[in-house]
């Protein structure tokens, strides 16, 4: 960046495309950079750089600003993997109510209870039809109420299927857990919110990444994030492997395959032969998340007798 | 004006004269009980102080609410600041439109509570944010496609406008003070020299200031309409059972009118009589008030039956839960003395003239008033407890919601504040615009000014 002289007139420029197109990051760093331009005096010091044309030259060290990389990589994470769409199916027949799940979840994002970004609920559609037990993650929905409301551009859909926020732009209003027809939202009430000081310390230990969540801030929105860093590593989201009945199955829409960890299925064969179906679809919300009906279960229904998540 | 007084220039004289000391009595004396009232107010914001600092420096995790819950008050004390501000444009705009002259002595009165009013609403919503300090986001990243963006776009557009439509009007009363008041500090009178704007009533700067209140009176109808809508909006752009209703919009600003009004009625109440304005603010226009309150109620109850009793007859399963608590659980009593109290039987003793009179009409509106509030309270939090799917294996304290003391000494505090604002204007300037009370008695003021050389 070496539009030193004319700062004023780019920052300008910045400052309008930045309105413009509301909620770029590019614009973002772009204002940031430029703001510390004109701010830094000459440090006298030179460092070498390499240009775009493959000239080396020798800058003013103020002139080099760094993080730059950064922004760029958060771009990425906003973009999500081309040509993948992730998907989740759940096979509610296989549901014991372990709760498993929950737990692993929680391990891997250094949440405690009641802090819960998958959750397992005992459904009866009405005293006469049979109960079942539900877990339910985000549904990361095709078409978003969540990302829709948020006036910051701080949670957005990405084009591999993936709803995430970014806590460093969330501004706490709490909208998006208004519009979420399913509380599929938790927030930072606290600092630490839903952590043990061990996980608190722990995850610190690694850069922010929405693809995490963590560290979290207080004060900002979080939820399920189709963990979207393993899915990045070809590897499967805690959740399903920590399931001891196989009940929660991830995979890719465009591949057209699922798998529990044991048994990989073709999507379109599965939710055909399995009827499945999606939660509250006459909301229009497309969920990424579908299921398959509790017929034939291997468990038989039995009620909790645990009480969980009594306390903050 | 069209019709022209029948006083001669002596009288008008007399009435000038009168009318100029009345309203400037009480910026010249001081009472201990209004001394009381201002430490009173300074204290509940204090508090209220502390106790935001309590909630930066803890999170929100002070307050009740919790992830099912995740707004209450404080959303409701911003949608009741939203709807009493529409009084002003209610009743200096919608009334000067249709030509009732009555309401000229109470339009000041309702342009300052609906400027404090709408200031505090922007405030109100800051103490809700999760991460104030980063509420210039909202002006660095803001989507257009979120209704939060066109709610700080119309309550920015409505502030500036109601407080113009506050401004213009007040520009003679200043100058006034600042020629009249002479035994103030100089700090003071520094400050009306400022505020006036060189004001010395030529024809010009009376041409300009009666064009500009005549546009801002039509303006500030579609603003008010649209603010009140917006904030409707945030609920009803939502899939919420309870909250998914094209009844909103209007169910709103029918609403807000009516609070509004009854702010207007308590504080004609409380300035007549603490000021002493009985000449002026007289028993007919609280029968009036009285009359357009009936009028406000029926409207008000109209869409009642529309967003309560359309949706009970049919009872889809997602808003029984919510309506079922309303009608005969446990926000029974709540609902049902809002809607009793604070709206149903104003509309019908306000049919019988002894109700008019100021004491009974100020005890009513203090009670429609007070239910709109709660009316707000019962639109956000009972509606979030009440989602599609059930709520389960969550610590106790999150399927309930009541603010706590922290919650409830902000939103005390806020009040404070609109009355703070509304009492600290009213010991500066005249409550009353002695301009606009003389035009509508038919007295021109400027052309008086001009025959009697002031």
């Amino acid at each position: 960046m070496n539009e030193n002289e004319n700062s004023g007139t780019s920052r300008r420029n910045f400052l309008k495309l930045g309105l413009l197109s509301g909620g770029s990051v590019i614009a973002g760093a772009g204002i940031t950079n430029l703001v510390s331009c004109d701010e830094k005096k000459e440090s006298g010091k030179k460092v070498k750089v390499l240009t775009a044309d493959g000239k080396l030259v020798e800058v003013d060290s103020s002139h080099v600003h760094e993080g730059k990389f950064e922004k760029l990589a958060n771009r990425e994470i906003r973009e999500g993997i081309e040509g993948r769409k992730f998907v989740m199916v759940i096979d509610l027949a296989k549901c014991a109510n372990a709760r498993k799940c929950i737990e692993g979840c929680q391990k891997m994002h250094f949440k405690q209870s009641p802090v819960e970004w998958i959750k397992v609920k005992k459904m009866q559609d009405a005293q006469t039809t049979a109960p079942y037990w539900m877990p339910q993650p985000c549904f990361h929905c095709d078409n978003p109420p969540c990302t829709k409301v948020c006036p910051v551009d701080a949670t957005f859909k990405r084009q591999d299927g993936i709803v995430l926020i970014d806590n460093e732009r969330c501004i706490g209003c709490r909208f998006c857990m208004a519009a979420c027809p399913y509380n599929a939202r938790s927030f930072n009430w606290g600092e630490n919110w839903g952590q043990s000081v061990q996980q608190s310390k722990e995850c610190h230990s690694s850069a922010y990444s929405p693809e995490t969540g963590s560290p979290s801030v207080m004060g900002t929105v979080e939820k399920c994030d189709f963990c979207a860093d393993m899915a990045k590593k070809e590897e499967l989201p805690d959740c399903v492997t920590s399931c001891p009945n196989g009940t929660i199955f991830y995979g890719d829409a465009n591949e057209d395959s699922v798998t529990n960890g044991e048994d990989t299925f073709r999507l379109s064969e599965l939710i055909k032969k399995r009827a499945g179906y999606r939660y509250l679809e006459e909301l229009g919300t497309e969920p990424r998340v579908y299921y398959l009906p509790p017929v034939n279960r291997d468990f038989a229904f039995e009620e909790d007798t645990e009480v969980h998540n009594t306390h903050e | 004006m069209e019709h022209h007084s029948n006083l001669t220039i002596e009288q008008q004289k007399i009435e000038r004269e009168r009318m100029r000391a009345a309203v400037l009595k009480p910026l010249r004396t001081s009472t201990i009980w209004s001394k009381l009232w201002i430490f009173f107010l300074v204290t509940v914001i204090g508090i209220g102080l502390y106790a935001y600092y309590i909630q930066l420096s803890n999170g929100l995790k002070v307050t009740a609410l919790r992830d099912y819950a995740s707004w209450g008050a404080y959303i409701s004390n911003f949608i009741f600041f939203v709807a009493i501000s529409l009084c002003g444009s209610l009743i200096s705009s919608i009334l000067r439109l249709t030509n009732f002259e009555w309401h000229w002595p109470i339009t000041r009165i309702a342009e300052i509570i609906a400027v404090s009013a709408i200031m505090f609403a922007g405030l109100i919503i800051i103490v809700d944010m999760g991460r104030p300090d980063r509420i210039y986001y909202l002006f660095m990243y803001y989507r257009l496609q979120s209704p939060i963006v066109w709610d700080v776009v119309v309550v920015a557009t409505y502030f500036t406008v109601s407080f113009l439509f506050l401004y213009f009007p007040l520009l003679p009363s200043i100058a006034m003070c600042r020629d009249l008041l002479t035994e103030k500090p100089k700090w003071q009178r520094k400050m009306y020299k400022i505020l006036a704007l060189g004001w010395d009533g030529n024809h010009a700067q009376w041409k300009i200031v009666k064009r500009c209140v005549n546009i801002l009176s039509i303006l500030v109808i579609p603003l008010a309409v649209s603010i009140h809508t917006v904030t409707a909006w945030l609920f009803a752009t939502t899939l919420r059972p309870g909250w998914d209703s094209t009844n909103f919009g209007p169910y709103f600003v029918a609403g807000a009118f009516l609070a509004g009004t009854g702010c207007v009625i308590l504080g004609m109440a409380v300035f007549r009589k603490a000021y002493h304005l009985e000449e002026y603010i007289t028993e007919r226009h609280f029968n009036f008030m009285g009359k357009l309150m009936v009028f406000l109620c029926l409207i008000y109850t109209y869409f009642n039956v529309n967003e309560y009793l359309v949706p009970a007859y049919k009872m889809k399963v997602a808003e029984s839960h919510h309506l079922n608590e309303l009608f005969t659980g446990n926000e029974a009593w709540l609902y049902w003395s809002i809607q009793i109290i604070g709206m149903a039987l104003p509309a019908l003793l306000l049919l019988l003239k002894p109700f008019r009179k100021p004491i009974p009409l100020t005890v009513i509106a203090f009670f429609v008033v007070v239910g709109a509030w709660l009316k707000r309270y019962i639109i956000v939090s009972p509606i979030m407890l009440n989602p599609y799917l059930p709520i389960q294996n969550v610590p106790d304290n999150w399927k309930h919601y009541f603010p706590t003391w922290v919650e409830i000494a902000i939103i005390s505090a806020s009040l404070a504040g609109v009355l703070f604002i509304i009492t600290l204007f009213s010991r500066f300037f005249p409550i009353i615009s002695n301009w606009e009370v003389l035009e509508g008695k038919g007295i021109d003021l400027e052309e008086l000014d001009e025959k009697t050389q002031k």
